[in-house]
């Protein structure tokens, strides 16, 4: 309670001048993380440099809540690759291994099929209807690292938004009531 | 300075500084490792070779592979995805990359292996370019480590040949 109390006195005891540094502390922070994301952005030439894995389909490999890190080179795609694309008419990006490729010859266009190692077939049911092949502008990029668990994090707060109001408004708190 | 709130802190930045760096040079040590795998493939049997209703040449075979990918695993390794691929170019493609089989492997024991299998996808052209068609088999792993950077190399084996007839 004691730690409570020192708190509100601090809040309190904020002068105008103090304020001001504190807003500016602030704003350094969420500045330099954006510095970091538009940055990597730059490195990997991916529009999400970073992709936490949501579902099973790629078990025992990349489990729930892992990250991957993507690169997006002008390199052409091969089979064997883990690709994240988007699928016309769904929101959320799809992480899956790339079985078939077949390059033009006179174009350079890919047609590209895709499978999730831990589904029993290939994804094209999980294209639009019809559609057969994954084309390059579907594809966001291509897994080139992995960190476990790191992406429970954003996991609970997308789901649980409590918690992520909670943690930016204790983490508020701290900022201002903290004496440099 | 010697609040709860700060030793906390100064705690959990340590914990977390540790943890990545112990995660870096986990990942760096895996490039000390110089694997040197063998892989053997042959074509036992073409028991399947048609044009499909679209046009599209299709093939069914046995294959016989036998390979030791045993020196790609290092303490890093949490497993090794190896598959095979008919790679063969035509008139149209510079490249058809066409995954026949593949497995995971999760440990160092069962990285050698020898299998007689039948292709697990389907081995089918864009268009009829099949028929006397010479293809490479590629055995490709990708190494999945525990953390960090994931790479991936092949063994291409070439000389194999389709009929010149549907069968």
């Amino acid at each position: 309670m004691a730690w409570v109390r020192d708190q509100i006195d601090a809040v309190k005891s904020i002068q105008i001048r103090q304020l001001l540094i504190q807003a500016v502390s602030l704003g350094m922070i969420v500045t330099s993380a954006l510095i970091i994301w538009k940055a990597l952005m730059c490195f990997t030439g991916s529009e999400s440099p970073v992709v936490v894995v949501l579902s099973g389909s790629m078990e025992p490999g990349f489990k729930r809540g892992d990250i991957l890190f993507l690169h997006m080179s002008k390199d052409p795609i091969r089979a064997g690759e883990i690709v994240v694309f988007n699928v016309d008419g769904r929101e959320i990006p799809i992480v899956h291994r790339v079985i078939k490729v077949h390059e033009r010859k006179d174009t350079g266009e890919v047609d590209v099929l895709t499978k999730g190692d831990n589904n029993y077939g290939d994804d094209r049911l999980l294209y639009a209807h019809g559609q057969q092949w994954l084309q390059r502008h579907h594809i966001m990029g291509r897994a080139v690292g992995f960190l476990p668990y790191v992406g429970w994090v954003t996991i609970i707060m997308t789901e649980k938004p409590m918690i992520k109001y909670l943690l930016i408004g204790a983490l508020g708190l701290l900022v201002i009531t903290s004496k440099d | 300075m010697h609040s709860f709130g700060y030793r906390a802190n100064a705690l959990l930045t340590l914990a977390v500084t540790i943890l990545a760096i112990m995660c870096a040079v986990a990942s760096f040590s895996d490039t000390f490792n110089s694997p040197s795998p063998t892989a053997e493939i042959k074509v036992v049997n073409i028991h399947r070779f048609q044009k499909l209703s679209n046009g599209n040449d299709e093939v069914a075979m046995v294959l016989n592979i036998s390979a030791d990918l045993q020196s790609l695993f290092t303490w890093n390794t949490k497993q090794v995805f190896a598959f095979v691929a008919a790679e063969y170019e035509t008139h149209k493609h510079v490249l058809n990359q066409l995954s026949l089989w593949d497995t995971i492997i999760q440990s160092k024991e069962k990285a050698k292996f020898s299998v007689s299998i039948s292709n697990k996808y389907r081995f089918t052209d864009q268009g009829s370019n099949l028929r006397g068609k010479e293809f490479n088999l590629t055995l490709h792993w990708h190494v999945m480590p525990k953390t960090g950077k994931m790479f991936a190399d092949k063994i291409v084996l070439s000389g194999y040949r389709l009929p010149e007839q549907y069968r």
